[in-house]
């Protein structure tokens, strides 16, 4: 740690610049595009402005939950498709939804340890092209028809079948339950809700708040790492389609139950949407930024990742945010802004619950006191998931670039962006804006 | 190499272990090939060897990397001075593809890259086919393209292999498939990457299949009464393109197949002759020309400087986003500047059209949407090699735009615009460096038109030229250089043509009568509906500007269309009325050729042809030709407008201008440059 800003034990890391797509709210069907033309249209944008041509990044890193049939290793499928030729290796990351926050991390650590100098992250998820797939039954009654030889044995191949066949395997279902605890996410948050005892109209009620900032900050037009998406029909996807501005309380009220009706608080309105959608940052160590003449917009000053009881999972950002503040030795007032992703709006509320309280800290984390409640005028400045929606693979990186763009905009020091993670995880990323970084003077324009 | 065949010059054989015997063509002279006479006569002494040698099988392959044979050669049609000289060498030609066909062994034709007119005559000679499925491989017979049909017993073998329908359209049509396409249609035997090409021709050798049976439909087709029927038909299709007095090789065609169809030899006989007369004929000969004309605008494109990768553009109307588009389809990267993110969607919807319909393979079509990238705030500029302006045609917006645009721009980067008609000059004042500043005048529409205009003024550099050029050869355009004078080449000589038209119109002439004559002297397109498919804006603001350069009177029906918010197509409604996007045109007599009307239409065009020549407006009679056809669509049939002026006589079309003057006044007053040509 002797370096001043050295990230992961080595080199410092900074951001230089970062785009993302509007998000789009899956209408049940299949969206206009895939989760690769989602990051390519992101990245090229970013790309485009770049000084530098994109065989100079040294490798491209992405993640992704649920990619498409013929997308595996989407990184790399990204990375060509923007151009950055043959010699750029690409990886793709997954750690649920902290998979885009693990691309950055990633990353950031292969210019700590001096492997790169220039990385593409980011992360990228379209839900609404999440596959349907075959039941096994029916997948049985395939492998067999394949294997039968004459007409007559295919047809009594065929005779087996029965509706219980055709019954599809909705994968973005199955992967918003958690395989061990057997609960599926909106549960945990009931859980959470029932443990920490929020109720019905303080979710509703941080929902609209959420409604009502990304309005603000879409009139206001605080979204510049907004890139527009074209769609191949000509529509213009200029703004995040969840936003509902006639979000109200009596309007949330007569929503019924998600998960666990009929008695349930969680509801469609209160929770984050399902949506599709990318971001990408780019990363550069300093020599990065001196040799091209990069802006500085942040520099990531400390990760952390922590694991928790799966049905807890909501609490995540909890367990990973404490130990950055601990090893940093920081109060929640040194840190200017928070972006806690809003998987649930009784998810965040239990976290900033759990923070401030004396027996969560003391029994789960360990500590002698808990924090000091955080401000909510800092936590989520410009809206959450509940309104623009969270397309998992990609919230990391998006709260993170949004962060950058929160602590540039009111000239702050210190921030950190934090989610939770299906399965029962956490992960947590403290940021220095550039108002905040000594010595910058001669590193670019910044 | 094998006893006997040494001493060719363009051919190369060896015999593998197996005994087939290997015989490659690779002509010495050139770096692709075509079926010179001397290539020929060779081939005509190697047969009577392969003959004794007897192998186990003859595979004909090219030496060449770009392909396998492009067709007969070009160059020595021209050479060609009677229908009997040409009759003699196209039956001996025949005679050496009936010997091959003769050869008592398998024969294996094994094709990569084109595979062209005489090349695939000489393949249909073989008894298999087998061809790669790369993406160069391209299989037809275009020899309608040059005013001719195949001579070599093309039609012949080409209707036995397919059926006559299919046989019918691919030689009418002249286009190439692919060798997947080539496949499906039963034209190759097989269809393998390339690096399976060899195996697949010995396979065929060593391992022949059973021919395919012909099916009953395919054999109906050759009886009465269903071949009249066809026949009516093709003739038909062939009349909405072309008239047998302007194009006659495909209606030579079909009556050859109609009267000859089923009776081989006396086809070849028939075919030999009608190719002989053809060939000579002017319209061949005209075609000929403007093939040659595209080769020499092709060749200047290569200036020897590395084309350029990243184009931006500044403007995403309808012109700024189809060269934007076009860019990218061409492998370019591309950003697409505008302020307006509705409009640059429209771009993208337009280009994936355009990247669907022309990249066959999705994942290509993919890849060109990926290199456009649609740009709202200029990020483009300061990677560009080539900045283009599309914007309105405003002489202070385009100003404004260059003052902030310049000091962003690369050192090496040209800056272009896509003026139609405002001249450079004007706009370089605000330059800081103007002589980089070029004209890039595209036309409308970008993926049809052919053409650029290299818009240069006195002051602009050779180097930004020579990129400018290079950049038009790398989008596969062709790059015609001009001087900056108000309408440049294209716009100035289309002019009178459209007013003349107008003016017509309003003597009481129907703007079908008008086009009419138009089409009657060869025009793809009337010069009303042209004006109504530009728009009568565009028309009339051209016009003006370069009535006020050179004189003219701009006519008040085209001022008053416009004032009305007639427009043409964009609007529905112009001099023509549209619906659905299609004119609705009042049938009538065709006129007679020659008649006044055509007279006063073309004679204006001739006559500003003939100004631009002594203006120097492009350098010399072939580069005006070239523009005039490639950028009008001016009948290439006739070889361009000087050209014709030249076959027609130049004394008696001064004189012809010279009564129109006296009866229709000034307009028609022959330009002095008649005296010098």
């Amino acid at each position: 740690m002797g370096v001043e800003g050295a990230y992961a034990g080595g080199r410092p890391v900074y951001f230089v610049d970062g785009s993302r797509t509007p998000f789009l709210k899956a209408r049940g069907t299949p969206g206009p595009f895939h989760a690769a033309d989602l990051a390519v249209a992101a990245g090229k944008a970013l790309l485009a402005r770049s000084p530098f041509e994109p065989g100079a990044l040294d490798e491209v890193v992405f993640g992704c939950i649920i990619p498409s049939a013929d997308e595996a290793n989407i990184a790399r499928i990204i990375a060509l498709r923007l151009g950055c030729g043959k010699a750029v290796p690409a990886w793709t990351v997954q750690r649920n939804c902290g998979s885009g926050m693990q691309a950055i991390d990633c990353a950031a650590q292969d210019i700590a340890h001096g492997r790169a100098d220039l990385v593409l992250a980011g992360g990228t998820e379209a839900m609404s092209q999440a596959p349907v797939l075959l039941n096994d039954a029916m997948v049985k009654v395939l492998a067999d028809l394949a294997k039968a030889r004459s007409a007559w044995a295919k047809l009594k191949v065929l005779a087996r079948l029965r509706p219980g066949h055709f019954v599809p395997v909705i994968s973005l279902l199955r992967g918003l339950t958690d395989p061990i605890s057997g609960l599926n996410m909106g549960q945990t948050a009931e859980g959470l809700a029932s443990a920490f005892g929020i109720n019905r109209e303080r979710m509703d009620a941080f929902a609209v708040e959420s409604h009502r900032r990304l309005a603000r900050a879409q009139d206001e037009g605080r979204l510049e790492e907004l890139t527009p998406l074209y769609g191949g029909d000509g529509t213009l996807y200029d703004r995040d389609e969840g936003l509902r501005r006639d979000a109200s309380l009596p309007a949330l009220a007569k929503l019924k139950p998600a998960f666990e009706p009929p008695h349930g608080l969680v509801t469609a309105g209160n929770s984050a949407q399902i949506t599709d959608g990318a971001a990408c940052l780019l990363l550069a160590s300093r020599a990065a930024v001196r040799k091209y003449g990069l802006k500085v917009l942040g520099r990531l000053e400390d990760c952390q990742w922590a694991g928790l009881e799966p049905s807890q999972m909501g609490l995540g950002p909890v367990h990973a945010m404490a130990p950055i503040m601990e090893r940093q030795r920081l109060a929640t007032a040194d840190v200017d802004y928070w972006e806690i992703n809003e998987a649930f709006a009784t998810q965040v509320l239990a976290c900033t619950e759990a923070w401030q309280s004396g027996p969560y800290c003391r029994k789960e984390l360990g500590l002698e006191a808990p924090f000091q409640a955080i401000d909510p005028d800092r936590l989520n400045v410009d809206g959450g998931a509940v309104a623009l929606g969270h397309p998992v693979g990609c919230s990391g990186a998006r709260i993170v670039l949004h962060l950058l763009h929160v602590l540039g905009r009111n000239r702050a020091r210190l921030g950190m962006a934090s989610l939770c993670i299906g399965g029962g995880q956490g992960g947590a990323m403290l940021i220095r804006g550039a108002e905040g970084i000594e010595g910058l003077e001669g590193e670019g324009h910044g | 190499m094998v006893e006997g065949v040494e001493g060719y010059r363009h051919w190369r054989m060896e015999q593998d272990p197996e005994g087939i015997l290997w015989l490659t063509l690779d002509r010495a002279d050139s770096g692709a090939n075509s079926l010179s006479a001397e290539v020929l006569l060779e081939l005509e002494r190697i047969l009577p060897v392969v003959n004794r040698l007897r192998p186990m099988g003859l595979v004909l392959r090219s030496g060449k990397a770009s392909g396998f044979i492009a067709g007969a050669d070009v160059n020595e049609f021209s050479g060609l001075s009677s229908s009997a000289e040409a009759l003699a060498h196209i039956e001996r030609s025949q005679e050496i593809f009936r010997q091959l066909e003769l050869l008592p062994v398998p024969t294996v034709a094994m094709i990569h890259g084109f595979c062209l007119g005489g090349g695939l005559e000489l393949a249909l000679a073989c008894r298999v086919r087998v061809a790669s499925d790369g993406a160069e491989t391209r299989i037809g017979l275009p020899e309608v393209k040059l005013g001719i049909h195949p001579g070599f017993g093309g039609t012949v073998r080409l209707i036995a292999l397919l059926g006559p329908a299919p046989a019918m359209d691919l030689m009418l049509t002249g286009r190439t498939v692919s060798g997947r396409g080539a496949r499906k249609l039963g034209l190759v035997d097989a269809c393998v990457p390339e690096r399976h090409l060899a195996r697949a021709a010995a396979a065929a050798i060593l391992r022949p299949r059973p021919r395919r049976a012909r099916s009953l439909g395919r054999q109906l087709t050759e009886v009465w009464p269903v071949k009249p029927v066809l026949a009516w038909l093709l003739r038909r299709k062939v009349a909405e393109r072309a008239r047998r007095s302007h194009y006659p090789a495909p209606y030579a065609l079909i009556d050859l197949w109609s009267r000859f169809g089923g009776n081989p030899e006396a086809m070849y006989r028939a075919e030999a002759r009608s190719v002989a007369d053809l060939v000579i004929g002017s319209t061949a000969r005209n075609l000929v020309r403007v093939f040659h004309l595209q080769e020499k605008l092709k060749a200047l494109a290569r200036t020897g400087v590395p084309a350029p990768r990243f184009v931006h553009v500044v403007g995403a109307g309808a012109m700024g986003g189809d060269i934007a588009a076009w860019c990218a389809l061409q492998g370019m990267l591309v950003t697409v500047q505008d302020v307006d993110a509705g409009r640059l969607a429209k771009v993208v919807q337009r280009a994936g059209l355009l990247f669907r319909k022309k990249l066959k393979e999705p994942r290509e079509a993919q890849a060109a949407m990926d290199r456009l990238v649609p740009d709202l705030t200029g990020a483009g500029v300061a990677r560009a090699d080539v900045v283009i302006e599309a914007i309105f045609e405003d002489p202070e917006a385009k100003k404004a735009l260059y003052r902030s645009l310049e000091p962003r721009l690369k050192a090496t980067a040209i800056l272009a615009t896509n003026t139609s008609s405002i001249p450079l000059e004007e706009l370089a004042v605000v330059l800081e460096r103007p002589e980089r500043f070029v004209g890039l005048h595209f036309f409308n529409p970008v993926a049809r038109m052919l053409l650029v205009e290299v818009v240069t003024m006195a002051t602009t550099e050779p180097a930004a030229v020579d990129r400018a050029t290079a950049f038009v050869g790398a989008i596969r355009r062709l790059p015609l250089p001009v001087k900056s004078s108000p309408g440049f080449l294209v716009n100035r000589i289309l002019m009178p043509y459209l007013m003349e038209a107008l003016t017509l119109v309003g003597e009481g002439a129907s703007p079908a009568e008008v086009d009419r004559a138009a089409l009657a002297f060869g025009m793809p397109m009337g010069p009303v509906l042209l004006a109504d498919t530009v728009g009568l804006d565009i028309c009339l603001s051209v016009a003006r500007i370069l009535s006020a350069h050179f004189g003219g009177v701009v006519p008040h029906q085209l001022e008053e269309m416009v004032a009305a918010g007639h427009l043409g197509k964009k609007t529905g409604q112009g001099f023509y009325r549209f619906r659905g996007g299609k004119p609705v045109v009042a049938k009538g007599p065709e006129p007679q050729p020659g008649g006044v009307m055509e007279q006063r239409l073309m004679l204006r065009l001739l006559n500003e042809a003939v100004a631009c020549l002594r203006e120097q407006v492009t350098l010399g009679e072939d580069l005006l030709d070239a523009g005039v056809i490639f950028g009008t669509g001016f009948a290439p049939f006739l070889g361009g407008p000087l050209w014709y002026n030249r076959q027609e006589g130049i004394s008696l079309q001064e004189q012809q201008l010279k009564s129109l003057e006296s009866l229709h006044g000034a307009r028609f007053a022959p330009d002095s440059g008649w005296t010098s040509l």
